[in-house]
């Protein structure tokens, strides 16, 4: 546990000391709830669909932590070329710890500013459902955030620079984030893009926080939950694997 | 007659077709200083690597403090500080956390964790800096709280890859020290590459001088004169290597470390 802990707190440390990371954090959710939530906003409630912003806020949540949760990949980039991996990769401890303490680090710092991104929708007139929900939705965050760190654990383990992860990091995080449903409803679009979303374990969580927070879903919240354990499970043996295969 | 601390038994590495270490056999006593030379990419890198878990070997076996490398792996680890050929520190985190990391990852009790890092920082002069981040430390520092960090856990071996490469003249004579007076207090043995002759003369009790991959000699630096008919050990090393100047990087790992070296400031 010491081990974890430790791992843990780097991670969490070294992100408060990082401000210009906080400033990212809040700055590009804050660019999509504006431009997004007011200027799609008039049309969406044209057409009948209500507020588009209460829409729009689960998805940015959820969007903010996979990107950030992404990032803790670029970590492992960074420990590669700076050096600091050797030590973690010659001390008497298994490889899943070192992988996992530190994804629950960077899960943390990218649930966190999940929960940010809620703080900022609440001064833009966000209220969710039912509050008592709130803390449901946090560990939805949480579990995507462990997913999507582990996946790119995985990931920084085998691209050997970071101009490597940042191309592949592109090419994975935006398909993911622009075919899961964060940004439009699934009920109306075109049956093969339904089909990507619902190959997508992206729409699942954040169908999850819809549902948990302005009580609308796609898929059901008992779906929701059980594909994101999948997910969850599946990435983290992903990056352990990939992980212990690294090579300095 | 007590069992030798390292202990390589017909070690061989081949990445592809490069063979970057060939058939290396040779032991290293308990408490020993022992230097392993060898022009860039005869094999010193991957053979400190296989000796402390990072490389597997192709064949052979090596033990450390009585461990099996390979499949003892966690007591090995646990037997050995390394200070690499690049820094190992991260920067963004001050001397002391860097320390307490260290102590987490190999176990060390709590109580016993504080005494044993505020010596060891007051012994590499950097206690009244523990506090600041490391990104601020000068290429002096960084290597003096690398070795502070080594010896944390009490090993039965330290590894240092190069240590003073690109350190003054007054750092360099400091570490020695620290390194000389630890072997001398806890009877640790110290396993140490370097391309500095001199130094090997003056700190090593015995060298090993490695080339292709092979081991071509070893013994103390008057035996190596004395094998060579030469006056002093860089003489006797340039008769049994050559003078041609060699490429570096057997090891593709290394060729890739290499290629970045130029980002990690020292």
């Amino acid at each position: 546990m010491r081990i974890l802990y430790i791992l843990w707190l780097r991670q969490v440390k070294r992100f408060f000391r990082a401000k210009s990371r906080i400033v990212g954090a809040v700055g590009q959710p804050l660019l999509f709830l504006v431009a997004l939530g007011y200027g799609i906003g008039s049309v969406y409630a044209r057409a009948g669909q209500g507020s588009y912003l209460d829409f729009l806020v689960p998805g940015i949540m959820a969007q903010t932590v996979l990107f950030s949760a992404m990032f803790y990949g670029a970590m492992i980039m960074f420990d590669k070329q700076f050096g600091f991996l050797k030590e973690t990769l010659v001390a008497p401890v298994s490889r899943f710890k070192i992988m996992f303490g530190g994804a629950v680090g960077g899960a943390t710092t990218a649930t966190l500013q999940g929960l940010l991104v809620f703080v900022i929708s609440l001064c833009l007139g966000f209220r969710p459902e039912h509050w008592a929900l709130v803390p449901v939705a946090i560990v939805i965050l949480g579990l995507l955030a462990v997913a999507i760190a582990s996946f790119s654990s995985g990931i920084g383990s085998f691209v050997q620079d970071m101009q490597g992860f940042q191309a592949i990091n592109q090419f994975l995080v935006f398909p993911l984030y622009f075919l899961s449903g964060a940004l439009y409803p699934l009920q109306h679009v075109p049956n093969w893009l339904r089909i990507v979303a619902e190959c997508n374990p992206m729409s699942y969580a954040v169908d999850a926080m819809r549902d948990v927070l302005i009580g609308q879903t796609h898929f059901g919240l008992a779906k929701d939950l059980i594909v994101l354990g999948v997910t969850v499970v599946t990435l983290v043996i992903f990056g352990s694997y990939r992980f212990r295969h690294i090579e300095v | 007659m007590s069992s030798p601390t390292i202990k390589l038994e017909h070690v061989t590495k081949r990445f592809g077709k490069v063979t970057a270490v060939n058939d290396v056999s040779f032991e290293v006593e308990k408490g020993e200083l022992f230097a392993l030379l060898g022009p860039n990419g005869a094999g010193k890198s991957t053979t400190i690597k296989m000796l402390t878990t990072l490389l597997k070997p192709t064949e052979g076996k090596l033990t450390l403090a009585s461990h099996d490398v390979m499949k003892a792996q966690d007591k090995a680890r646990k037997s050995f500080g390394i200070v690499f050929q690049d820094p190992s520190v991260d920067t963004e985190m001050t001397a002391y956390e860097n320390m307490e990391l260290h102590a987490a990852l190999y176990s060390i009790k709590g109580n016993e964790t504080k005494n044993r890092i505020r010596t060891l920082l007051e012994m590499v002069e950097l206690w009244d800096r523990r506090d600041t981040l490391v990104k601020n430390y000068s290429g002096g520092m960084k290597r003096r709280l690398e070795i502070a960090r080594g010896l944390l856990h009490h090993p039965h071996v330290l590894f240092l890859d190069e240590p003073t490469l690109g350190l003054d003249t007054q750092t360099r004579n400091l570490l020695w020290q620290y390194v000389r007076d630890m072997s001398r207090e806890e009877g640790m043995t110290v396993f140490f590459t370097t391309h500095y002759l001199e130094e090997a003369e003056m700190v090593a009790d015995r060298i090993g001088i490695i080339d292709h991959g092979k081991l071509i000699a070893l013994g103390t630096s008057k035996e190596l004169t004395k094998l060579t008919g030469t006056k002093t050990l860089e003489q006797a090393y340039l008769e049994l290597t050559g003078k041609t100047v060699r490429d570096e990087a057997a090891d593709p790992h290394e060729a890739w470390a290499a290629r970045h070296r130029s980002r990690m400031m020292r």
